[in-house]
């Protein structure tokens, strides 16, 4: 189990050397610095304030040397100041961290917990009323636009109803939480609940359900013991994945919602121009998603033996 | 043969929205930029204006007509893009192998790590608002998904009888490719390039929404969108039309991806992310 696990941590830096390549040359060899675009709102920089910028922020070294400087700084955490607030930006990074982690986990919470049932019942009765009315949700659910739905629950539960806050982050508790997340997690549910079904389909039609079911064993016994354990390792694939679709919609649905995350900090930078912020959030989303990933291959271990020895 | 109710009302939904965009200039009723009256702001709606008019006065109806084209032509473009960069990799490293494949591979691993919308923002961020822009970000974004399939289907096809026959008669390397492998690989494409354009109509609308898109004065359903959320206690109706109508054509994607998916790659099993 050991091995498996560090050899899959191994696996992540590659790609983490990659990803840090492609975040330094996206803002850095293109031009749009944040320097250079100063007077976009027509208002000219003082040349001398822009040369002393330039200077400090050590935008006119050899490429070579910023590259070097911002991988030798982005190892050791040090992820640059923001160009606004001055701040470092892993303590802009920490302050969004935790808002964003719990709206990504109670929209996978409620995406599990509705979409996995709803495509096991779904499977078990297929060409059911169950059945096709989940099925005709869950396609309807892979069409909506996030913020929109977003935009929706918004008017009806915050501003019709008076039931739930309509938007921001209040005191952080369980009722600011509600609207973005069911936001959020009603796309991945829809995947989930479709992929749970297509698997547990492919499950009962396996060999084993029908040696399981022919020498007498209870049906509640072949779903539960059969069934569900095999399902289960697409099933945790698709919410790998889809930790990744949500990490990229949560930024539109924080943004709707005001919610102060990861993802409303990133858009707040580009439109500053912030770029060591902007390169940061990036970072720290896409390493978010590698681990995710990383834990699911574990999970697979866990699950289907069959894998542990591949 | 059953009735195929996902390709019949998936088409008829994508046909409709295909139809909307390209008549928009005579079935709008009103100029979608510059008829603003501040006499007529935030009408509900009613017989002069059916879906209500904005902040500026301007027609929601013909305003939601004409995004259609933008919509579609960024979803259906940057499809196009996706689709060709995908299979092209996918097709060249499947039948390769070698160091272009680790490459290749590498790179759609690469492209798999990073959340494309997340990517395509940051692209938005350098290049600034606008259709090319747009297309760029969008285009280059997630061919992933496709070069992958071109890739795995082109691994279990190079060893059969034709494309061994095709070799010895001396064809080159990319006539085999893209004469004998890649029609015989097309249906999982299509199903694939047809969801993903849905997916693409969305980033588009997310994007503009976040006012990193269209530039507001033209319609793009997702700057719309953007608009109506300052306005949504007033006028309501701002909000409910323009995503009705991503929401229709994104779920016509998907019912005619899952309907040709039927006839076209009928062994497969899930493949959508």
């Amino acid at each position: 189990m050991l091995a498996v696990l560090l050899r899959r941590l191994l696996n992540i830096i590659p790609t983490v050397g990659a990803v840090i390549l492609v975040i330094f040359l996206l803002f850095s060899v293109i031009p749009g610095s944040f320097t250079s675009t100063g007077a976009e709102d027509g208002r000219m920089l003082d040349p001398q304030v822009m040369e002393r910028m330039r200077k400090e922020m050590g935008l006119d070294d050899p490429i070579l040397e910023r590259f070097g400087r911002y991988v030798g700084h982005t190892l050791v955490g040090d992820l640059g100041k923001s160009f606004r607030t001055r701040e470092p930006v892993t303590k802009l990074i920490g302050d969004r961290l935790w808002p964003s982690l719990k709206l990504a986990i109670a929209a996978m919470c409620f995406a599990i917990l509705v979409g996995v049932p709803l495509g096991f019942i779904a499977a078990l009765r297929p060409g059911s009323i169950v059945d096709s009315v989940s099925m005709v949700g869950a396609v309807s659910g892979l069409s909506l636009p996030q913020f929109w739905l977003g935009l929706m629950l918004m008017y009806l539960f915050g501003l019709l109803l008076g039931w739930l806050p309509s938007f921001g982050y209040g005191d952080g508790g369980p009722r600011y939480l509600i609207l973005p997340a069911l936001a959020l997690g009603f796309n991945p549910m829809a995947l989930l609940a479709r992929t749970t079904r297509a698997a547990v389909l492919d499950v009962l039609n396996a060999d084993f359900v029908r040696t399981a079911r022919s020498k007498g064993m209870a049906e509640t016994r072949v779903v539960t013991w059969h069934v569900m354990r095999n399902a289960l390792v697409l099933v945790i694939t698709t919410i790998g994945l889809q930790f990744g679709s949500l990490m990229g919609a949560a930024v539109v649905v924080e943004k709707l919602f005001s919610w102060p995350g990861l993802g409303s900090l990133l858009v707040d930078s580009v439109f500053q121009r912030d770029i060591p912020a902007v390169q940061g959030c990036i970072l720290v989303i896409v390493l978010f998603f590698l681990v995710i990933n990383t834990l699911v291959d574990l999970a697979y271990a866990v699950i289907d033996p069959r894998i542990r020895y591949a | 043969m059953k009735f195929r109710a996902n390709l019949y009302i998936g088409g008829a939904f994508f046909a409709t929205a295909v139809i909307v965009g390209v008549l928009a200039p005579v079935i709008a009723t009103h100029d979608p930029v510059f008829d603003a009256n501040l006499m007529n702001a935030e009408l509900p709606p009613g017989w002069e204006y059916p879906f209500g008019t904005d902040a500026q006065g301007r027609d929601i109806y013909s305003r939601v007509v004409h995004g259609a084209r933008i919509s579609l032509t960024v979803g259906l473009v940057a499809q196009c893009i996706n689709s060709i960069i995908g299979v092209s990799l996918g097709l060249t490293a499947g039948y390769w192998g070698g160091w272009w494949d680790d490459l290749v591979s590498g790179l759609t691993n690469l492209m798999l790590a990073i959340p494309s919308l997340i990517f395509a923002l940051a692209i938005m961020a350098i290049l600034g608002p606008g259709l090319v822009s747009l297309l760029i970000a969008l285009g280059l974004t997630s061919w992933s998904y496709s070069c992958r399939l071109a890739r795995a289907q082109v691994l279990s096809l190079k060893s059969q009888g034709y494309v061994q026959a095709a070799k010895i008669l001396g064809y080159s390397d990319l006539r085999i490719m893209f004469t004998q492998l890649l029609p015989n690989i097309l249906g999982p494409l299509i199903v694939i390039a047809t969801l993903g354009a849905g997916g693409s109509i969305l980033a588009e609308a997310a994007l503009s929404f976040l006012g990193l898109g269209i530039r507001p004065p033209y319609p793009s359903w997702g700057s719309m969108l953007s608009d109506a959320r300052e306005q949504i206690t007033t006028a309501p109706w701002l909000s409910i039309f323009p995503g009705l109508a991503i929401f229709i054509t994104v779920l016509g994607l998907n019912l005619l991806g899952d309907g040709l998916r039927d006839i076209l790659d009928p062994q497969s099993r899930e493949r959508t992310s």
